[in-house]
Parts: structure tokens; C-alpha cells; sequence
């Protein structure tokens, strides 16, 4: 990956996580979200449910011991948790649009003030991918989103409003970048937590809409 | 009183009847459940101007197993109805992509879960139902939508089949089917839809009985076809999936 500022991959996962509360059913979108599970949260259970119907899967199987007919979203071969359970597509979606996903936590190309956020489709391109994320989003109770704070060209990838089509309206409730961690205010965002080595100037350099910063800012800890 | 067997001798008598401009439904979400041989027949059976649905038009893995990609790259598909019809990294291009884009394909592209629930509506008699999923974006612009306790809902219809092409784990000769682990995704769901219902079964067929009644995923009813996976090479099976370059 290329050359960024503040956190990598993995420690913008890893604050994600640390977000999960004791008993909650999270379903992880494919990319950096999959790393969420690599975190240790100490004895908080959670339970990682996936769109193609597993329920409490655990981490990728060691090479040599996959079940190739057990993949997660992403198509890796993983493990099933001791209390695991499998439905089929229309109930596993049943779960989702039933409101029992306490946070789904997904990529985006952007993200606005007002919590919109898009996913699934480049400027110009026809047809696109949206596979499970325009249901997450409408019926996760939260949505979380990580991505890069600034796309290749520097340009903020938190924006006033999305110019690409959107995934879902006002569904964001946080936002984790390399330079952060962000909540969508409507008029801008709030700087909850900010990644090590960078200042507030440099955050609301590359950040649409008003910054403002929470009392006491705290660094994010890695 | 005789209980008649759904086997099937193999793949290319089980789909020999497929119609051009039938609509077929594959099951599986990668790897698991996806019913690779009966692709591979139905390439070889030739049916023409079809319309398939799926979650992916596939192409996007390594190593590549027959998907339905490959019934469009073999002149043989006027329109798919997929969640993805594009990779979900944008910097992968599909087999696909060339066709939509050039107009000679087209898409229906559907939310996963509203094209499960499309399809269970279908099979259960549902003719359309409102979802949350997809209200303020491109996807329902223009279309019906109504305010149900203060929030607003879309209107889709359900989707039926002609043909469902599944795969399980295991069968009894009536189609009473259970699936292993991930392999079950979309593959129930299809089964309901569709006035035909072919599954291409791992482990050898059973006879009637040898499944418990409680511990039947899809019932036998939902099933017309069996045909027994053959051993691999002459067979195809999930693969390792390759890892690839960040």
C-alpha cells in the first residue's frame, strides 16, 4: 500500500474494536473490517456474523485444516466458534433487515457530515458491487465505517455530501480514518480521538465540512 | 406403494431441457454450494438468450471455476440479475464487465438480501413485499415506496424461476437435502423459487429414510433432479482459494 499518515490497517481496525461491547452480534465488511476479529478485546464475547448466513464464526483457518465449503464475506476460509450456527441467504438477511446486528463495520470510498456514505459504485462506472451493504446499512443498529482519510489525489474522503451514489442516508454513527477517529455531526465532524503524530491543523486540512474537536482529545493509543 | 427416485444418470440429461430464455438461478457465495457442474453442462447443453441470477457473475477469484461469466462469455446469457456486477475492488475488471459494457448483456443489479428475500417471496407466494434496503439511493429512484410507522419502505416484487441449480452435501433419492456448513448461502432459498429444482449432491445419494425428517434443510418437495457429484478430475470441487497480491 502506499506511503500514509497516522495509523496503519490493522490499528484502525483494532480501535474499531475496541467499540464492541460484551455481548454483541457484529458483521464485518470485506477489507480492513476483517481485521476487527484479529484484535484482542480481552473477555468481551462477540458474535461475527457473516451475510452468507454463518453465525459466530472465528479466526481464518490455519493452512491445512480449511473446510473449503466455510468461507466468511470475503471468501476466506474460516473457523467456527464453539455455539456456531448456519441459516440459509433469506434468513441470514432476515437477521440483518431484522435489526439484530448490533454493528456492521464496512469500507467506503466516502463519507458525509450528515452520515451518508458511499460503497459501491466508482464515478462513471456501470453496474457496481453492493452485496450485503445497502442492507447493513438501513438495518445495522450502528454503522461503522474505516477508511483511508484522503484519497491517492489528497482529496478528503469526509466530505459535506457524497458526489458518488450512496449506500445508505444518515446511517453513519463512526467514522475511523489514518488520521482518526471521527463522528458525522451534520455540519461537519467531531475529532473523537486522533492518531499519533498528527495535529488537529493537519486533520481539518483534509476533512470537509467544520471540524470541531472533542474536549480533552485524546491520542489514539497503539 | 413406490416412491419414485429424482437420480438423474448425469449432468448433461439433468439440464438437457432447459429452454432458450429460461431464467436459472445458481446457488453458492464464492466457493461453497456454487453447483460448478451443472455450469459446466449447461455450457455444453447450449441454451440460449437466458436470463441467470446470482450473487456475482464470478471471475473474480483464483483459480477461476465455472461461473456464470462463463455461460456470457460463451454467447449464451441476455441478462443477469446479480448483487454484484462489478468486483468489489474497483480495480479488478470481471470477464463480465466487457459485456455490459458493451451493451451486449445487461444487468439487474439487487441488494443481496433483497434478492434472497425475492426469491423466498416467490416461493412462498408473496408476490412483493417493502424493504427498508436501498430507500435514498440510485437504485430506487422513480420506483413506489410507502411511510409504514413513520419510515419509508421499497417496493420490490418477487422473483420466480424457471430452474434452480443447486448443491448440497447430502440427499436422499426423494431430494431431501442437507447442506455442509457455508454451501447452504442462497442455495434453500432458490430451491422454493423455481418450477425445476436440479442438485448436483456430494456424498453418495441415500435412500429414502436416511435422513432423520427433523434434520432435512430443504425438503424433498422443493427438489426434481439429483445428480451424484462424480469423483475429481471427472467431477468439479471447491478449491483452494489462491491468495492474492495486496
Amino acid at each position: 500500500m502506499s506511503e500514509t499518515k497516522g495509523l496503519t490497517r490493522q490499528q484502525m481496525a483494532d480501535r474499531v474494536a475496541r467499540e464492541f461491547q460484551d455481548g454483541w452480534i457484529v458483521n464485518l465488511g470485506v477489507g480492513i473490517p476483517t481485521m476487527c476479529s484479529n484484535t484482542d478485546i480481552g473477555d468481551r464475547d462477540i458474535t461475527y456474523h457473516s451475510e452468507n448466513g454463518v453465525i459466530g464464526y472465528g479466526p481464518v483457518a490455519a493452512e491445512g485444516q480449511e473446510d473449503l465449503n466455510l468461507v466468511n464475506a470475503g471468501g476466506q476460509n474460516v473457523t467456527l466458534k464453539p455455539g456456531a450456527a448456519v441459516v440459509h441467504h433469506a434468513d441470514s438477511f432476515g437477521v440483518i433487515r431484522g435489526g439484530h446486528i448490533d454493528a456492521t463495520v464496512m469500507g467506503a470510498y466516502q463519507v458525509s457530515m450528515t452520515g451518508d456514505f458511499a460503497n459501491w459504485k466508482l464515478a462513471g462506472q456501470k453496474g457496481g458491487g453492493i452485496g450485503g451493504a445497502m442492507d447493513l446499512a438501513a438495518c445495522a443498529k450502528r454503522v461503522f465505517i474505516i477508511l483511508e482519510h484522503v484519497t491517492r489525489k489528497n482529496e478528503p474522503r469526509l466530505v459535506q455530501a457524497c458526489d458518488l451514489p450512496i449506500t445508505a442516508k444518515g446511517v453513519v454513527t463512526l467514522v475511523m480514518t489514518n488520521y482518526g477517529l471521527f463522528e458525522p455531526t451534520g455540519t461537519g465532524f467531531r475529532l473523537r480521538e486522533i492518531a499519533p503524530g498528527l495535529t488537529v491543523e493537519d486533520v481539518r486540512a483534509v476533512t470537509g465540512g467544520t471540524l470541531t474537536v472533542a474536549d480533552g482529545l485524546k491520542t489514539i493509543a497503539v | 406403494m413406490t416412491q419414485r427416485s429424482k437420480v438423474v444418470a448425469n449432468f448433461a440429461a439433468a439440464v438437457a431441457d432447459v429452454p432458450d430464455g429460461a431464467t436459472i438461478a445458481f446457488g453458492g457465495f464464492a466457493m461453497p454450494g456454487t453447483p460448478f457442474n451443472l455450469i459446466k453442462a449447461l455450457m455444453e447443453q447450449g441454451a440460449k438468450r437466458l436470463t441467470l441470477v446470482a450473487n456475482t457473475t464470478g471471475g473474480a477469484q483464483q483459480p477461476r471455476m465455472p461461473d456464470i461469466g462463463m455461460l456470457v462469455e460463451n454467447g449464451q446469457v441476455a441478462k443477469v440479475i446479480c448483487a454484484f456486477t462489478a468486483a468489489t475492488r474497483p480495480t479488478d475488471v470481471l470477464p463480465f464487465t466487457k459485456y455490459y459494457e458493451s451493451g451486449e448483456v445487461d444487468a439487474e443489479l439487487v441488494p443481496q438480501g433483497t434478492l434472497a428475500e425475492r426469491m423466498r417471496a416467490a416461493g412462498a407466494g408473496v408476490p412483493a413485499f417493502y424493504t427498508p434496503t436501498a430507500v435514498g439511493t440510485e437504485l430506487a429512484k422513480g420506483r413506489e415506496t410507502r411511510v409504514i410507522n413513520g419510515r419509508e419502505y421499497l417496493l420490490e416484487y418477487a422473483l420466480p424461476l424457471d430452474y434452480a441449480f443447486i448443491r448440497a452435501r447430502t440427499a436422499d433419492v426423494l431430494g431431501n437435502l442437507r447442506f455442509h456448513r457455508s454451501q447452504r448461502n442462497f442455495n434453500p432459498v432458490m430451491a422454493t423459487a423455481a418450477r425445476c429444482t436440479i442438485a448436483e449432491i456430494d456424498d453418495p445419494i441415500q435412500p429414502a429414510g436416511s435422513i432423520d425428517p427433523d434434520d432435512v434443510h430443504t425438503a424433498g418437495i422443493y427438489v426434481h433432479r439429483l445428480v451424484q457429484v462424480p469423483p475429481s478430475p471427472e467431477g468439479i470441487w471447491p478449491a483452494k482459494r489462491e491468495a492474492r497480491a495486496r
